[in-house]
């Protein structure tokens, strides 16, 4: 069992570490990306794939949420239909700032191989995105993989700075 | 060894040449070959017109009028044993003579039968729902509205099933463009953002041959970001900072006005 124990020699013998806002606080949000739980297709798949044992998203932090409001990180894993297009919008809009946007596999990135009257051409006519995982689907080490990238652009961020909307409508 | 054609743009070209295209038919046979099925049309055209009727990959196909559709499938439910409905929709020969070719397609599960039921109906005419003899035919008439914009009368719930309410035209009309006409390219953008963010979000991409020679710039090589705007020449140094404070916390100690310069641009 952990026991609390201060050295009183060091530190003006007080049990503190130093750091600044931004480290402790991108620190903080890249360890807990919280995904939103979005499987729109066989994406989807690959993605709860990721998040149960064998790849295990819980090291990562990254725990799936069932509601926007819970949300971090947006984990688009699948075909995007035109009728859905305005769910992704409000879901977008309900997750709390700042929030991160991965399109994952071919047809969320540019429609894929749905080039039909029916399918969003890319998520990112209507979101923001941060990260594209290439593949069809892409394998679930793609999206661990993606997982560690974006946390690696948290941290390398100000957390201080907003969020910069690319597109502001 | 194989001729050899010219493979010039062929990404670009469509893969379906001819919309119009009509497959060749299968050999028909006589309905007295089968004796179930010559029955079955025997207590069929007993009460109702049959136009034609012939066997075709062992199953009856039979062409009765529009109005009958409401009796025939009644008579073949309760009488000739075919309880199911597996099967419904309109065939689009608009192009040929402006009419909808109609099917039912039935099961015996008892007789181990399958029966085509089919009519023709104008364009702009309505069919008679089945809803209330078959479950099944509430979505399939559904869909039949929704691909094709034929309605179904005494249907209880007459909408789109898939396609949104909102949606203008019928997608399986063979005069419908696979990538969608002008209303389905900008679907999504009008109703999210309006018809001013055209300009904006601009036209779809469809050109899957497509290579643009700026995504290189638009995209951050991994491991070799760069910040926005950044003219991109390929020997960008690699990034090895994981975190922004690295390399220690910056920090005015002392501010000297003559050498700083004001930022005034926030996309920077």
């Amino acid at each position: 069992m952990a026991q609390h124990k201060v050295n009183y020699t060091q530190d003006g013998g007080l049990p503190i570490a130093l750091t600044s806002v931004d480290k402790i606080v991108n620190w903080g949000r890249s360890n807990s990306l919280w995904a939103l739980t979005y499987g729109l297709a066989c994406c989807g798949i690959e993605m709860m794939a990721s998040g149960a044992s064998r790849f295990d998203f819980d090291r990562y932090g990254t725990i799936f949420r069932a509601s926007p409001r819970q949300a971090d990180v947006m984990i688009v894993a699948g075909t995007l239909t035109k009728k859905h297009a305005e769910f992704i919008k409000r879901l977008y809009d309900q997750m709390t700032e700042p929030r991160w946007v991965i399109s994952m596999g071919s047809c969320a990135n540019t429609g894929g191989m749905f080039n039909t009257y029916a399918t969003v051409q890319g998520c990112d006519r209507i979101i923001p995105v941060d990260l594209y995982l290439p593949g069809c689907a892409p394998r679930p080490e793609t999206l661990q993989y993606g997982v560690m990238l974006l946390q690696k652009k948290i941290r390398a961020n100000k957390a201080g700075n907003a969020q910069k909307a690319k597109r502001l409508m | 060894m194989r001729a050899y054609k010219p493979k010039d743009n062929v990404q670009a070209k469509a893969y379906y040449t001819d919309r119009f295209y009509v497959a060749p038919q299968v050999p028909k046979t006589s309905v007295d070959e089968d004796e179930v099925f010559a029955a079955d049309l025997e207590a069929i055209k007993a009460k109702f017109e049959v136009k034609d009727a012939y066997i075709q990959v062992e199953q009856m196909v039979i062409y009765i009028n529009a109005h009958d559709i409401y009796g025939v499938l009644e008579l073949m439910r309760d009488e000739l044993a075919y309880t199911q409905l597996s099967e419904m929709s309109a065939i689009d020969w608009l192009a040929k003579d402006d009419t909808f070719e109609i099917f039912y397609q039935m099961l015996s599960m008892t007789k181990r039968k399958r029966i085509r039921v089919k009519y023709f109906i104008k364009n702009g005419e309505a069919v008679d729902s089945v809803e209330k003899l078959f479950r099944s035919a509430d979505w399939s008439e559904r869909e039949m509205f929704d691909m094709f914009g034929i309605e179904a009368n005494n249907h209880p719930f007459m909408k789109r099933i898939l396609m949104p309410y909102d949606w203008e035209g019928y997608p399986l009309l063979k005069t419908y463009p696979l990538e969608g006409d002008e209303f389905a390219a900008w679907y999504e953008v009008d109703k999210i953002y309006g018809k001013e963010a055209r300009d904006i979000i601009g036209p779809e991409l469809r050109d899957t041959a497509r290579v643009d020679r700026y995504d290189s710039e638009r995209f951050a090589r991994l491991g070799h970001e760069v910040p926005k705007g950044t003219k991109i020449t390929g020997d960008e140094p690699a990034v090895t900072q994981s975190y922004q404070e690295e390399g220690g916390v910056f920090l005015i100690k002392k501010l000297d006005k003559e050498s700083s310069v004001v930022i005034d641009d926030p996309q920077r």
